[in-house]
């Protein structure tokens, strides 16, 4: 059944007639995905491989009944395109872009937070439930049918380890990448619990890296509500303390954030963790 | 992160209505016309522990103030020098409180941190005398959160208004100017108020775009300053391998597995998502700079396709001639344009990223 993206999400995506916008609304609709409206505001009336553009996110859901949508619009405009999404109803909003400031990513949060809408990301590849419907920008190619559940703070190293997942002749019910930022707007923990009660599921892998605590926060919701097996990959071994490893979020503080703390949690929490991303099918094929 | 300098965090600081002693900021020993009252003389470096290390030197004289100025000048406080030098008014204080707000990843929140202890690094200051408190953001502080906070430090009554007048002001700050942490440290309880003693204000990279004013912050080494200057991810490492990977966790995945393996990785470079050829020929430019043994690029393709790939390390090898041997891996988008590329100049892509980083290792030693 995948979790939080199914055949039946109508989606729309924000910042349509951008180049990535365009780029990725091809790429969605080569997945099969339903995307059913873009907006851009200004721009009513375009329309990009066939997908009709709207001014606004509201007329784009009162005639297309979207109850998703994904973000391609510039940092500064992300506040403002999100809070158009959280009033105008819709359940879940993936966001792609990155170098957004944290502090608008929290406003959306405690916005969000007395509406009902989810929100993914920012600086995500976003959601793919294979074989049904994809939100982002995860490569198709990788993506097989099955029942791996992927949760990752990556970009790159997901499409990495998904690859190796479905060469393995494995495949995938959802993958999710939550975003390298600081303060992204779903964690490990909050989407464990959909993988545990989706019966396409029988084991997640999660791609965790260095800096901040998601991991052993996750770690603590696995020992008490978490029944299937965690495969863990954590990057950021040799990363040196202080340093920003490229992604905002990705920075070992004092002795806080270290791949050590997040291993050892995971671990105490009966995951078992993958030395390389090609360990990661061995050890599903191990576990499942 | 930007971290500001202390005068520029206290003008903030006067900008929001944080009282803060009288104080003025001078270049050399030219600028000291007269010294009025006690007063410190302190250096303005981007880094913490400058008292430990002598930036922070009591003057009563003229003639004492160039002294300690000439002196801090020599002083180097963890990599930085002193360009700047604050000579402030002396504060007479019975206590010393400490006071921030700052983000907590975990709670995806902000939060307000008080301790009675203050004047030392918060880190050491023992758990039972630190309270902190959650603040929604689109609220703001709420009178309990200050009353609590208030009743919690036990500054004398007389102070209360002040108190929660000063937590008001730190808070429009933190939020205003996009900062990740607001500090009052210490902040001094004397006979006729408080006084905030130090300023560390750290503003947040991603939101530059709403403060032209403050600028970014470049750090690290010359290589590391041109690879920022050309907006690419680098960060030095000590040993021979260079790197050169697309995605933050694949590159940080990449130099774990050569270090599990026995190689020392020269560096992290994120190559990011780009379809342009322009781009990894930067990116070995930066990596060639620092002399590796051998040259590792580790590509798995999705935005960034990998004949694009191709093409850049092809013109790059083309123009440096490096002396080091490429060891490419293309994996993904365009991998067998990539690779087809790259054979026709007699360079072998490997398509597993194990098997490539076992090559680098093998031409490193």
């Amino acid at each position: 059944m995948a979790i939080l993206l199914t055949g039946n999400s109508k989606i729309i995506v924000q910042g349509i007639t951008g180049h990535q916008g365009q780029f990725h609304t091809k790429a969605m609709l080569n997945f099969g995905t339903n995307v059913v409206a873009g907006v851009t505001p200004g721009k009513a009336g375009e329309n990009v491989y066939g997908v009709k553009v709207y001014d606004n996110v509201r007329s784009a859901v009162d005639e297309t009944k979207a109850d998703t949508a994904v973000v391609f619009v510039p940092a500064p405009f992300v506040k403002d395109a999100v809070i158009e999404d959280i009033d105008a109803g819709l359940s879940l909003v993936v966001i792609v872009t990155e170098h957004v400031p944290f502090h608008d990513v929290i406003d959306l949060l405690e916005y969000g937070q007395s509406k009902v809408t989810r929100i993914i990301g920012p600086n995500c590849p976003g959601i793919a439930s294979s074989g049904l419907s994809k939100a982002g920008i995860i490569p198709n190619s990788i993506l097989k049918p099955g029942n791996i559940g992927v949760l990752s703070r990556s970009g790159t190293l997901t499409y990495e380890i998904v690859n190796q997942i479905t060469k393995a002749g494995l495949g995938e019910s959802t993958v999710i990448g939550l975003g390298g930022d600081k303060v992204v707007g779903s964690t490990f923990t909050d989407l464990l619990s959909l993988f545990e009660n989706d019966a396409q599921t029988s084991a997640v892998v999660m791609v965790g890296e260095i800096g901040g605590s998601a991991e052993e926060d996750a770690a603590d919701f696995i020992k008490k509500n978490f029944s299937k097996p965690v495969i863990g990959f954590i990057a950021g071994k040799y990363a040196p303390p202080g340093k920003r490893m490229g992604h905002a979020g990705a920075i070992i503080s004092g002795n806080k954030g270290t791949a050590n703390s997040k291993i050892t949690a995971l671990e105490s929490a009966g995951a078992l963790i993958a030395a390389s991303p090609e360990e990661v099918p061995r050890l599903l094929l191990e576990s499942i | 992160m930007v971290l500001l300098l202390e005068y520029e965090g206290k003008r903030l600081f006067e900008a929001y209505g944080i009282p803060v002693p009288t104080h003025h900021l001078v270049k050399g020993i030219r600028d000291i016309r007269s010294i009025r009252t006690a007063s410190v003389i302190k250096a303005q470096v981007p880094t913490g522990g400058r008292g430990k290390l002598g930036g922070v030197v009591a003057v009563r004289t003229v003639r004492a103030a160039k002294a300690a100025l000439e002196k801090i000048k020599t002083i180097d406080f963890n990599g930085f020098h002193s360009k700047y030098f604050l000579i402030e008014e002396e504060i007479r204080r019975q206590v010393e409180l400490y006071i921030s707000i700052t983000l907590d990843r975990s709670k995806r929140s902000a939060v307000l941190i008080v301790s009675k202890k203050g004047g030392i690094n918060i880190e050491e200051v023992p758990a039972t005398l630190i309270s902190t408190y959650e603040v929604n953001q689109l609220i703001g502080l709420p009178e309990y959160i200050k009353r609590n906070a208030f009743d919690r430090l036990e500054p004398p009554e007389k102070f209360r208004d002040q108190f929660y007048h000063i937590l008001d002001a730190l808070w429009h700050l933190y939020v205003s100017e996009d900062a990740e942490l607001v500090e009052i440290n210490p902040l001094a309880v004397t006979a006729n108020g408080l006084v905030a003693l130090d300023s560390k204000v750290v503003v947040e990279d991603d939101s530059l775009f709403r403060h032209p004013n403050v600028k970014a912050q470049v750090s690290g080494d010359e290589i590391e300053r041109k690879a920022s200057a050309m907006g690419i991810s680098f960060v030095r490492l000590s040993g021979d391998i260079g790197l050169i990977a697309n995605g933050a966790g694949l590159t940080m995945a990449t130099i774990d597995q050569i270090s599990t393996n026995g190689g020392k990785p020269g560096d992290f470079l994120d190559l990011g998502g780009t379809d342009d050829p322009a781009r990894v020929y930067d990116a070995f430019s930066i990596v060639a700079l620092s002399k590796p043994r051998v040259l590792l690029v580790n590509i798995f393709g999705g935005v960034t396709k990998c004949d694009t790939v191709a093409m850049g390390i092809v013109r790059a090898i083309d123009k440096f001639r490096p002396v080091f041997p490429v060891v490419v891996r293309l994996s993904g988008f365009n991998e067998e344009k990539g690779v087809e590329l790259l054979k026709a100049r007699n360079i072998t892509a490997f398509r597993e990223m194990n098997v490539a980083v076992t090559e680098a290792i093998r031409l490193s030693v």
